[in-house]
């Protein structure tokens, strides 16, 4: 999943299509526009851009992420090292760059296994209801119960260090975010008429939901995977900080942020700057997501004060409310 | 087909649906025949059971509902077909035109790929040939620039323009059995009246057996040869639809009758059946409509009346002779005094 299709696919229905190609992407794109919002179409191009970084890192970055020279040690910003140098006198920018294939890798296969496993199981509940949806639901319940960084933590004890058990672990951990999402809105697609027309015309369960009730929770579905995808980053950077998933001299953004021998020695630059990218990146997924799946911003939120008199007016029934109780 | 099997046959027919004390019944031994090129109307109040009836015929009832009785398709029990049996059966042997044709249509998928992919998928028909029989029947059932209106999406196209896709899709299936049900009650009423008439010539054409669900008794004897009159999850009467205005017997249907404003001559009042309709379940162990009913004697409180041959027709009322005779002494005199 990529940021470009992430900001295509929006919530709002396509309008009229008969046109130009041309016309058509032009229609698309101001789809998007409205579907995100302000805040949305930051989050996107910020992802996107970060996405663009990540797949042509060689190309952009100034230097080996690996290359060590220790005259530069802790050199400041430079012509030569535009984000300075970090303990042993790798070029930052470059290791943010390169950093970001793993950093945004582990939590993708993350989103994408945790999806593979949990639709499925999320359609078939839905569809048949009962005790297979009761079944389903439960070991969603139980397993949503497990929190993601010990479930790790444990594969990483069991398995030892490394991507691989970390992205498992998480993976098993994740699948309820995401699933009990797609249940709840299956359900909500498997009692509406379309669904009865569908199964009347002689469709098979399969068809109707992969076919026809999955296309209609698409912006939920992709809502919450964007969010997920989010949490995921910031869990494997944790794990990455603690020296659990990716190892350290692999340029990763968690592994960036635990090199507490810099911020010991006064130099916040290699820790700090990892750090925000982390945290922009997680905020986007999380603004992106909740548009994605139709969230709109709510107004009544942005006013700060209500109006004096209607607010006196519901502190005064709320009192006398409570004042009629025995 | 030989007379000895008809397109339709719905015997004992019953429905209960999970309450919440036990089981409650929504329908109660609905007998109804229906020959190829028929069409029957079934109608009702709201919960008179008319909607129930038509998802039993196509094997959908909702989950927990318990089937009594048979519904055979061209003698055939759909209720023991097979899966892939049923699905053929719902593929080609009925289809069902929805009341709210924006609720019955996936919103997110085009016109084009609502109506083809029955087709593609269930006949191996090809894209373009689908594409091709798809612009064919949009233009049957009366739809300008029909080439265009596949790549719309379900909001694009109007209420009336929707129930036509609806019926083009039906038609596309080449069903033999045609379900209706409430295909005009969410249009206004000039293109109610194109959408009955494209319905009606469908069913002329292909030799289609129809039943036509409605709450309008008048629409519902201006389309069909026979009337089912529903209360209750009962019928109450059936007759063919020209003797109805003639030699309608049971009190509720005359209920019906005398409710509606006749354009040919001038009323009043309209006469109003006192009381809410019953569900099903709510009836007591005697006549359902008796609870409502002007003619009301003790025995119908007791006992439930069978479906019984009446005057042409067929009637489920203990007192239907003598009402009959009663009524029918009143308005000679009437007649007479005038």
């Amino acid at each position: 999943m990529t940021a470009s299709t992430l900001a295509t696919s929006s919530a709002a229905p396509p309008t009229r299509s008969a046109g130009p190609r041309s016309g058509r992407i032009r229609a698309t794109l101001t789809r998007a526009r409205t579907a995100l919002g302000p805040s949305g179409i930051v989050a996107a191009l910020f992802l996107l851009a970060v996405v663009v970084f990540a797949l042509i890192a060689p190309l952009v970055a100034p230097a080996d992420p690996n290359a060590q020279s220790l005259l530069d040690a802790y050199a400041g910003p430079s012509p030569e090292h535009l984000l300075g140098a970090d303990g042993i006198g790798r070029d930052i920018l470059s290791r943010l760059i390169y950093g970001s294939r793993t950093s945004l890798l582990g939590p993708a296969l993350v989103v994408l296994v945790a999806l593979a496993v949990g639709i499925p199981l999320a359609l078939a509940g839905a569809w048949y209801g009962g005790a297979v949806d009761a079944v389903v639901a439960r070991v969603f319940d139980l397993v949503y119960a497990l929190p993601g960084l010990l479930l790790a933590v444990l594969a990483v004890a069991l398995f030892g260090p490394g991507l691989t058990p970390a992205v498992v672990a998480l993976s098993i951990a994740y699948v309820p975010f995401l699933a009990r999402v797609v249940r709840a809105a299956a359900r909500q697609q498997r009692v509406s008429p379309y669904v009865d027309a569908l199964a009347v015309q002689g469709f098979g369960a399969a068809r109707i939901n992969v076919r026809h009730i999955l296309r209609n929770i698409t912006p939920v579905v992709l809502g919450q995977a964007a969010i997920a995808f989010g949490y995921a980053l910031l869990d494997l950077a944790s794990l990455s900080y603690l020296g659990l998933a990716v190892q350290a001299p692999t340029a990763d953004w968690g592994v960036m942020v635990s090199d507490t021998d810099a911020l010991m020695k006064g130099y916040w630059l290699p820790v700090v700057l990892p750090g925000l990218l982390i945290v922009a990146c997680v905020l986007s997924l999380t603004v992106l997501g909740s548009r994605i799946s139709g969230e709109r911003p709510q107004p009544y939120l942005r006013r700060r004060r209500p109006r004096p008199a209607q607010d006196q007016r519901r502190r005064a029934d709320r009192t006398s409310r409570s004042g009629d109780q025995p | 087909m030989t007379d000895a099997t008809p397109l339709l046959e719905l015997r004992g027919l019953g429905v209960q649906l999970p309450g919440d004390g036990g089981p409650r019944a929504v329908l109660h031994g609905i007998d109804l025949t229906l020959g190829a090129g028929e069409a029957l109307g079934l109608v009702g109040e709201s919960g008179s059971g008319k909607s129930m009836t038509m998802r039993a015929i196509t094997g959908l009832l909702p989950p927990g509902a318990q089937l009594d009785g048979t519904v055979r398709f061209e003698g055939e029990d759909i209720a023991a077909m097979a899966p892939s049996t049923l699905r053929r059966y719902r593929d080609r042997g009925v289809g069902m035109v929805f009341q709210d044709p924006r609720a019955h249509i996936n919103p997110t998928r085009r016109i084009g790929s609502f109506l083809t992919e029955a087709l593609t998928l269930n006949r191996g028909l090809g894209r373009r040939a689908a594409q091709a029989r798809a612009i064919a029947t949009l233009s049957e059932v009366g739809i300008d620039e029909p080439e265009r209106r596949l790549r719309q999406y379900p909001h694009e196209l109007s209420g009336g323009m929707l129930q036509r896709v609806m019926i083009a899709s039906v038609l596309l299936a080449e069903p033999r059995l045609l379900l209706a049900d409430e295909p005009t009650t969410a249009l206004d009423v000039t293109i109610q009246a194109e959408v009955v008439g494209i319905l009606d010539q469908l069913r002329r054409d292909r030799g289609l057996g129809m039943v036509f669900v409605t709450h309008d008794l008048d629409l519902a004897l201006a389309v069909c040869h026979r009337v089912a009159v529903m209360y209750a999850g009962r019928i109450v009467e059936v007759r063919s639809a020209e003797r109805m205005h003639e030699e309608n017997a049971h009190p509720y249907t005359r209920g019906l009758l005398g409710s509606r404003p006749a354009i040919d001559h001038r009323a009043e009042r309209l006469t109003a059946i006192p009381g809410r309709p019953v569900s099903a379940f709510e009836a007591g162990p005697g006549c359902a409509f008796a609870t409502r009913c002007a003619h009301v004697q003790p025995l119908c409180r007791e006992r439930p009346p069978e479906l019984a041959p009446f005057r042409g027709g067929l009637v489920r009322c203990h007192r239907v002779a003598e009402i009959h005779q009663e009524t029918s002494d009143g308005t000679s005199s009437q007649e007479a005094t005038a």
